[in-house]
């Protein structure tokens, strides 16, 4: 399969999107909207609910199922407001000591004049800057597209996998196309130039691990439950510090060798 | 592979800026086209005497402008981009770069003196593709901060930089989460972690560290956001207003704490560096 085929299929409409799997997978969802600050962002999903007999934060971006959800969604993409809603939870879970299960899926953050007024670099960082202080466990799945600093914002993880087909980029093909070559039409070569599939996330040590998606997805469900099971249980009995040193090491590490 | 020739000691990297300098003693403001000497223009802290103008300030230039003469000793200077992806072109990049820039990378990080007050300081080099950050950039902030917070040492922090650098792919967006936890540390040391936000300072780099300083100045005119100017048009089909995204913009949003002129930054610095000392609480 082609590079560009497979960026197609990662962004494929008819992949399920977070909250199919939300609805599977956590039992008694309780959404809950609003970052308390300015608005309800749609892109972002966050709630609480019941995974294998324990209360979860889950947190998803959500791109929608038909177009009319799409769009009211903005495919997934999120303003300020839905990485602040994220934050929100985020501090809930830290308060209630219950883990966080992030599902992701995006092209990216937001981007337009409200989301630069209402500071979406600020609420990246933020995010960013609040999630490597957490002592509770973060498990973050890519299920479709990982765009950015907008996917980023949701996995300062412990553990991160992905989907088979999901990408993971620093940059869309069409803006690395478009900066590097300067010219939209070699979206091809920065796909292959970008690096962006599940196996090489495995080979940088991005990710811990690559879930099998089955014909039509059918095994996409059981192997996220599978992840977010064997996780949880890893991290079941360690200690707060652990958890966050954990983290700290997970991400001191990629990069490269220095001397 | 690695020239290791091209790794000199910071001695030798600062001589080498310096004999650029000497090679252009003339510079053309480009906001009223006034022709003034180096010498001169290094006397007004590059900020155009007749229009204001904020020229482009090298990371050396800087650090001779911020830090107590001589004070400054530079970390990680052999801390250089390993191609991890063997990214087309990139090699040639990244010599092109050393060669315009003098420098090894595009940050400068070290230990100094501000008005007496000792501190970690790292300094963006607009010279080097942008400011961008890669794996090796990442890598010297993080070690910056992990050294400052074992040494309960504040960090001041100059940011130039177009975001993370697309050549090093997703290892360039790790470098922002890498960076985050280390800044972090730092500040659940109880320790102080100042930026001064420059033209420009975008992407992944306004989305990590530069936004996450305890106190955020900026240099006014500076071009302060997430997605670029020309990024927004595009994918919105509008037009922006005038002043978009600079620095004055971002103070009335509420997201900068104060502009700071060049011939400010030095005194507003050192008085911070004291209030946060042990000797001022």
């Amino acid at each position: 399969m082609s590079l560009m085929k497979q960026v197609q299929q990662a962004r494929n409409s008819q992949r399920p999107s977070a909250l199919a799997y939300i609805n599977l997978l956590v039992t008694d969802f309780i959404e809950l909207h609003g970052d308390r600050r300015f608005a309800d962002d749609p892109a972002v999903v966050a709630g609480i609910g019941m995974f294998e007999g324990r209360c979860v934060t889950v947190l998803a971006l959500e791109k929608g199922v038909d177009n009319a959800d799409r769009l009211r969604r903005n495919f997934g993409s999120a303003q300020p407001e839905g990485y602040r809603k994220t934050l929100y939870h985020m501090r809930q879970a830290e308060k209630f000591r219950r883990p966080i299960l992030c599902l992701i899926d995006t092209a990216g953050a937001a981007c337009g004049i409200g989301a630069e007024e209402r500071g979406q670099g600020q609420a990246i960082a933020e995010n960013l800057f609040e999630m490597m202080g957490l002592t509770v466990p973060v498990i973050s799945i890519i299920i479709g597209e990982g765009g950015s600093g907008g996917a980023l914002a949701l996995a300062c993880a412990n553990r991160v996998y992905m989907l088979e087909n999901a990408i993971y980029s620093v940059l869309s093909p069409e803006g690395a196309a478009s900066i590097i070559y300067k010219d939209a039409g070699k979206v091809e070569e920065a796909c292959e130039a970008l690096k962006l599939t599940a196996q090489d996330m495995l080979r940088f040590g991005v990710i811990e691990g690559i879930l099998k998606e089955g014909q039509d997805m059918v095994l996409a469900p059981s192997n996220i439950k599978t992840a977010f099971q064997e996780a949880l249980k890893e991290f079941r009995g360690m200690k707060a510090a652990q958890i966050q040193e954990q983290r700290y090491a997970r991400f001191r590490k990629l990069g490269g060798i220095f001397s | 592979m690695l020239d290791k020739s091209l790794f000199k000691s910071p001695n030798l990297a600062l001589e080498e800026a310096l004999s650029r300098e000497t090679r252009q003693p003339q510079v053309v403001c480009p906001g009223c086209n006034r022709t003034v000497s180096q010498q001169v223009l290094k006397d007004e802290l590059y900020t155009c005497a007749r229009c204001n103008y904020s020229h482009k300030m090298s990371a050396r230039q800087r650090i001779e402008m911020i830090a107590d003469e001589g004070s400054f000793r530079e970390l990680d200077l052999h801390v250089v981009s390993q191609d991890p992806l063997a990214f087309p072109g990139y090699q040639e990049k990244l010599q092109q770069a050393r060669q315009q820039s003098g420098e090894s990378e595009a940050v400068v990080t070290g230990l100094c003196r501000i008005g007496k007050q000792p501190c970690a300081l790292f300094v963006s080099e607009p010279g080097f593709m942008m400011g961008s950050m890669g794996a090796a950039v990442g890598e010297k902030l993080t070690r910056l901060f992990e050294l400052a917070t074992r040494r309960k040492l504040s960090v001041v922090g100059f940011t130039i930089s177009g975001g993370a650098r697309v050549q090093e792919g997703i290892l360039s967006l790790m470098q922002m989460a890498k960076v985050s936890a280390a800044v972090r540390r730092h500040a659940d040391a109880g320790l102080l972690y100042v930026a001064v936000l420059c033209d420009a300072t975008t992407g992944g780099v306004a989305a990590s560290f530069a936004m996450q300083a305890d106190i955020i100045l900026a240099e006014p005119g500076a071009l302060i956001g997430f997605a670029g100017p020309r990024v927004i048009e595009q994918t919105t089909r509008q037009k922006l207003p005038p002043g978009f995204q600079r620095a004055e913009f971002q103070l009335e949003k509420g997201f900068v704490g104060r502009l700071c002129r060049r011939n400010e930054q030095k005194e507003t610095l050192r008085k911070l560096l004291y209030m946060h000392s042990e000797e001022a609480s």
